[in-house]
């Protein structure tokens, strides 16, 4: 590993901490311009995080190290996974050390960190909030694999750098499977980041929501935390999503720094419109019960396994 | 990996698109939303039907691409439509197994399907070959759906739906069959679509439901 390759993957690092708050700040303002409301400042989320950062922790008495720990597991475990994902360039030095599979795993360590956290007070809320993510996250985990898996056939390798650049190098064609495992994909990443039609972010309504139930015991610098891994992990999703999808624009080398400058527009923009998107699908479709998760994320799983078979069959 | 003419790739696209219209057969649950779903199904393979004649220069083809088109999404799905409003069930489909379940067993099939089209296709000299797995696929599905549906509309649908399926393992594998043949089969399904229309007036008649679980009882009265 050089010096230069250990500073483009600093640099990316940083744009991933940098850029995750702004595009919850994005999601909300356009949500909020598409319900007809006034909208938010886009540095909401920086200016909250700040707040939280100034003030006490308050933790309850009868709280093990586990809920302290968490927040710090889980954001580290968002750092990791963001140092995994190419963003803007697919020549990583630490993305080596992990591959597609390890990413999920990575994901699935912060959940049940979050889980236990939830459960660690002992309120009934923390208890049914991590009940209910783990219940989602059991049925999302095998599609999310199952859509990593048909991009893995496609380039015959799990490590997302190779991955990403064989989808980005390849003739341009129509390929089935890559729109089936792209439709999974939208619906596997609003189940995981807690998005409308499996969960609601701005509810506080104690019987629909999720994620909001496991914060609750949380304050200050440890929600803090917390928020910004949760953005974090909507950066990450919408990372893997662009470059497996839409892979125009990513740079081989990351330490061609002309060709990282000409690679973040193109980021930037392409999250402009995930975002919009994101903010689109979720104004457009109602919260659904919590026992039609399966059913939503079953389809998920189905669409990824045909994705995977269309692609063995057809090989496109 | 060499990549195909373009016909090729449509052609590729629209089986998958094909696939997917069974799968979401399987799983819907209101009659007439089935019927639409039947009838884009007849349109997806009308449409590959005619990029096959198109790229393999069988002008026949084309006549099997409008016989779908008038068949199967005009003329069926207005018949199943005037069927249900005269028979005044709007109801929803309730199957025999759950929908994740359903499909759970419909993705067993597909695997069992492709992985039994393959030894064919590799005898096949068509382009189109490597299709052929997709339409054994919603072969298999249609009769899942005739095996899990309770009520006798979506049985039927799931019928034409299969012989959609045939069709297009027969233009996928031998770029279709011969224009009689081909004519003789619309004209069964035509004619077995009229047939089946009146028993299920004598169905709901006998039972006042078209429910058939009713047909299992073989004495009058028990």
């Amino acid at each position: 590993m050089t010096v230069a390759g250990f500073l483009s993957q600093l640099l990316q690092l940083a744009i991933a901490l940098l850029l995750a708050p702004l595009l919850v700040g994005w999601v909300n303002k356009c949500r909020a311009w598409l319900s007809n409301k006034t909208a938010p400042s886009i540095l909401l989320p920086y200016r909250m995080i700040r707040k939280l950062f100034g003030k006490d922790a308050v933790v309850a008495d009868n709280a093990s190290p586990i809920f302290r720990l968490t927040p710090y597991i889980v954001f580290g475990a968002m750092c990791c996974a963001a140092a995994i994902v190419p963003s803007l360039a697919t020549d990583l030095p630490f993305a080596q050390a992990a591959d597609a599979i390890a990413l999920v795993g990575l994901f699935a360590l912060a959940r049940v960190f979050m889980a236990l956290a939830a459960m660690d007070i002992g309120t009934s809320f923390g208890s049914l909030g991590a009940r209910r993510e783990m219940f989602v996250g059991f049925l999302a985990e095998p599609a999310l694999l199952m859509v990593l898996f048909t991009a893995s056939l496609i380039s015959g390798s799990t490590s997302l750098p190779t991955i990403v650049d064989t989808l980005a190098h390849r003739d341009l064609a129509i390929y089935p499977s890559i729109a089936f495992a792209g439709v999974a994909f939208t619906m596997v990443s609003l189940a995981e980041n807690a998005r409308v039609p499996v969960d609601n972010p701005a509810t506080h309504l104690e019987l629909t929501m999720i994620h909001e139930a496991m914060l609750l015991e949380y304050s200050a610098r440890h929600l803090a935390l917390l928020e910004w891994a949760a953005a974090l992990k909507l950066f990450n999703y919408s990372c893997i999503g662009l470059a497996l999808f839409f892979p125009f624009g990513i740079v081989v080398s990351g330490t061609d720094w002309l060709a990282l400058l000409g690679a973040a527009p193109a980021l930037i923009a392409k999250l402009l419109v995930g975002g919009f998107a994101l903010a689109l699908i979720e104004t457009l479709s109602a919260k659904m019960r919590i026992f039609r998760a399966p059913e939503f994320l079953g389809t998920a799983f189905m669409l990824a396994v045909l994705a995977m078979l269309v692609n063995l069959l057809l090989g496109a | 990996m060499s990549v195909l003419p373009l016909y090729a790739q449509l052609i590729n696209l629209l089986a998958a698109v094909l696939l997917l219209l069974a799968f979401a057969m399987l799983a819907q649950r209101r009659v007439l939303s089935l019927i639409d779903l039947f009838a884009a199904q007849g349109f997806a393979l009308s449409c590959s039907t005619a990029i096959v004649a198109y790229g393999t220069h069988q002008p026949h083809l084309y006549f099997s691409a409008g016989l779908t088109l008038v068949l199967k999404v005009a003329l069926l799905p207005w018949l199943l439509h005037r069927l249900i409003r005269k028979l005044d069930v709007k109801w929803d489909v309730e199957g025999l197994i759950n929908v994740p379940t359903t499909m759970i067993i419909g993705l067993i099939l597909v695997i069992f399907a492709f992985n039994l089209a393959v030894p064919i296709s590799e005898l096949a000299s068509t382009v189109t070959r490597s299709t052929l797995g997709i339409a054994m696929a919603i072969v298999m599905l249609s009769f899942l759906m005739m095996i899990t549906r309770r009520k006798a509309i979506p049985q039927v649908v799931g019928f034409l739906s299969m012989e959609n399926g045939l069709f297009f393992a027969a233009t996928s594998a031998t770029y279709g069959m011969p224009m009689v043949v081909e004519l003789g089969i619309a004209l069964d399904v035509l004619v077995g679509m009229l047939i089946l229309g009146v028993f299920f007036f004598q169905i709901r008649e006998q039972f006042d439901s078209l429910d058939l679980k009713h047909m299992e009882r073989l004495k009058e009265s028990e």
